[in-house]
């Protein structure tokens, strides 16, 4: 082995600046703001209602193909049998197309709800279903403010079925089948800060022609789907009311709540119980 | 209905501990009542239907939808039929937290029936499950989802269930004559009956916090963020009215099993000023949230007429009926008052789990004839269990000599 000073000394210098700051920068690292989560944004006034992302879904995800068409004045739903919708409304701008699935929530109120941890909001930003964790109580489908996530109830060993925004792929480097598969370009993949900016850039190079409204950067507490339009998104079936705090965020006094009930109730019970009883034999 | 006195203590053991166990097995009583030609061949349809439901799925035998994922079998089995047992847990906390002596007759009979409630129900909750068993996940600890309120909802249930059937446990003793047995489990009752308190009081305010995520499915006139709170203060008046329902029909079935020396009109007056306690209280609370909420706007239409109806119909009026009752007490004004109450909690659960959830959805729920003949067969099958226990066990009836030590 070859060590020279200089060699030696730029080890040592290393190693004690690993010592003595190491622990202080891994402190800093706060899994709640480091997550970056990716995200898919879609842009109403690109679609043009192909449904290519429907029939894309379909084949990655080996289901039926779709059989109907987005019509004005229908609503078509996401079921057992398909991830992704694409529908047509009459707004006051005029016909628009708007695609509906599972939102990929930051915070999802159906992770929270599954009591076997099924449900699962991974890493990188899907919310994916695990098959050998479900005991199908369907609370999920309860909690979820978006109705996303579908049963099979025709089958005796059913699951749950929703958009997975490809997650699969998303591990394989590939984008969401979705996103790679638009013509018009209406489905953008990416990191889900990236996706605010460029949405933001949209509106405001055009201002005339987008509603001044990125609908999912704070809705139920953020969702990894966000959409821009040019009509406010009520006039596109979806809910403009709904929270701006994350779902679970609702059950978070409950959940504290219980712990503390059952360290003092059994004490507080145990004391009245002493107390009458002596009275009792005092009167005896 | 009535049945011929039989033998109040169970035959001593001349035959052998299996002897004895097959001779109990022979049912008592008779066989060819009203209620057993009606309940029999509706629980032997139930029993196929359940077979179907296992055989081809869930939605073969219910009309469950994308958007109401809850039907009967979990709003009435399992949200209605937890408020209803929670009898249990006030009787014994009355007898044994607050030494009120008063009801003890009627605690042991009480106790059987919250046991074989919650029993039944959860078997009601696994027919119900897409993948009953995968529920495995949750008891060997394979998946804790610690943030679900059902995961605690889930657990404090099984553990409830564990200390009902301690509480009860020193009657089964005495069917056996097993007297070593007795004084060990009785001995362990208290402890059984505090954490089962504290257990209750938790898992009935967690099926109303199983609602609190569907803020935007249901109609506000019944979501509120105490629903906690409402559960648990309306499991007190439901579970006592149940008692006292339950108890008025018992008498007349089980009437020899009774004991003359009992003053039970002074234990249903008792239960009655409960009721009316109870309900004032819930009645405050449901107002406040009612000003609070300035839910008045959703008065006019059709589901502010229902909620009326259940309000006013069926928590005010049974509410009066017993403040009445404790100042002129009335037997059947209280019987009446308790039917209506149990109307009302039926009501207000069904309205939070099925007919207001998700109350504007294209596709509404009606549950399907196969959903009320399995609902009613659990409940049979419940009837069935209860009466064989009742008549060989001391439950209605006095324990035997030898186990009367400390009452």
């Amino acid at each position: 082995m070859d060590i020279n000073r200089r060699n030696f000394m730029k080890t040592i210098g290393f190693a004690g600046a690993t010592l003595a700051f190491g622990k202080s920068l891994g402190a800093e690292k706060d899994p709640e703001t480091d997550t970056e989560f990716y995200g898919m944004l879609y842009d109403s006034t690109l679609c043009m209602g192909c449904q290519n992302c429907e029939y894309t879904c379909a084949e990655t995800h080996g289901l039926e193909e779709p059989k109907d068409e987005p019509e004005a004045g229908i609503v078509r739903e996401t079921n057992q049998n398909r991830r992704t919708v694409i529908n047509c409304y009459e707004t006051s701008q005029g016909e628009a197309y708007i695609k509906k699935q599972c939102m990929h929530c930051n915070i999802p109120a159906c992770d929270t709800a599954c009591l076997t941890q099924a449900m699962h909001k991974t890493k990188k930003a899907p919310v994916v279903w695990r098959e050998d964790k479900c005991m199908g109580c369907r609370y999920c489908m309860v909690s979820c403010p978006f109705d996303s996530p579908k049963f099979e109830y025709g089958s005796t060993n059913p699951r749950i079925v929703k958009c997975t925004m490809c997650a699969e792929r998303l591990r394989e480097g590939k984008k969401p089948a979705c996103a790679e598969n638009c013509p018009m370009g209406a489905i953008t993949f990416g990191k889900r800060r990236d996706l605010i900016k460029e949405a933001r850039k949209r509106i405001h190079d055009d201002p005339e022609y987008y509603y001044d409204h990125i609908y999912g950067e704070h809705e139920a507490g953020g969702t990894g789907w966000l959409y821009i339009a040019g009509v406010p998104m009520n006039e596109l079936g979806f809910d403009t009311n709904i929270q701006k705090k994350s779902f679970p965020a609702l059950t978070k006094g409950f959940i504290g709540a219980i712990a503390p009930v059952d360290i003092l109730l059994p004490g507080a019970l145990l004391g009245i119980h002493a107390a009458t009883k002596s009275q009792k034999n005092e009167e005896e | 209905m009535k049945e011929k006195a039989h033998t109040l203590y169970p035959p001593h053991k001349t035959n052998g501990t299996l002897g004895f166990l097959l001779n109990e097995l022979k049912p008592k009583g008779k066989i060819f009542t009203v209620f057993n030609m009606i309940s029999l061949p509706i629980m032997l349809v139930g029993i196929f239907l359940i077979y179907i439901r296992f055989s081809e799925g869930l939605g073969a035998v219910t009309n469950l939808t994308q958007q109401v994922p809850w039907g009967l079998w979990i709003g009435f089995d399992v949200v209605t039929g937890v408020a209803f047992a929670g009898g249990a847990y006030v009787l014994a906390f009355l007898v044994y937290i607050l030494n009120i002596e008063k009801f003890k007759p009627i605690l042991r009979v009480t106790i059987l029936n919250g046991f074989l409630a919650y029993l039944f129900y959860s078997g009601a909750l696994l027919l119900d499950l897409g993948r009953p068993l995968s529920v495995i996940n949750v008891i060997i600890g394979n998946n804790f989802g610690v943030s679900s309120v059902m995961f605690l909802v889930g657990w404090h249930f099984l553990l409830y269930m564990l200390a009902l059937l301690l509480e009860f446990s020193p009657a089964i003793a005495e069917w056996l004559n097993a007297k070593k047995a007795r004084r060990i489990l009785s001995a362990m009752t208290l402890g059984a009956v505090i954490f089962g308190i504290t257990l209750s009081v938790l898992h009935q305010s967690g099926i109303g916090a199983l609602f609190l995520m569907a803020k935007d499915k249901i109609h506000p006139l019944w979501y509120n963020s105490y629903l906690p709170l409402m559960f648990v203060v309306s499991s007190i008046f439901g579970g006592i009215a149940l008692v006292i329902i339950e108890g008025s029909i018992s008498r007349k079935v089980f009437s020899s099993q009774y004991d003359s020396s009992h003053d039970h009109n002074a234990i249903l007056h008792g239960l009655a000023r409960i009721c009316a306690g109870g309900m004032f209280l819930y009645l405050v609370m449901t107002v406040l949230v009612f000003v609070h909420q300035q839910n008045a706007v959703y008065l006019s239409s059709g589901m502010g007429t229902w909620y009326l109806v259940e309000i006013l119909g069926f928590v005010v009026v049974p509410m009066l009926l017993f403040c009445h009752s404790c100042i002129k007490p009335n037997n059947v004004v209280i019987k009446i008052a308790a039917v209506m109450t149990l109307l009302g909690i039926l009501l207000n659960r069904m309205n939070v789990s099925i007919i207001a959830f998700r109350w504007d959805a294209a596709e509404a729920y009606v549950p399907s004839w196969q959903e009320f003949i399995v609902t009613l067969t659990i409940i049979f099958i419940e009837i069935w269990v209860f009466r064989w226990i009742v008549r060989r066990m001391p439950v209605i009836r006095k324990s035997p000599e030898w186990a009367d030590d400390n009452h």
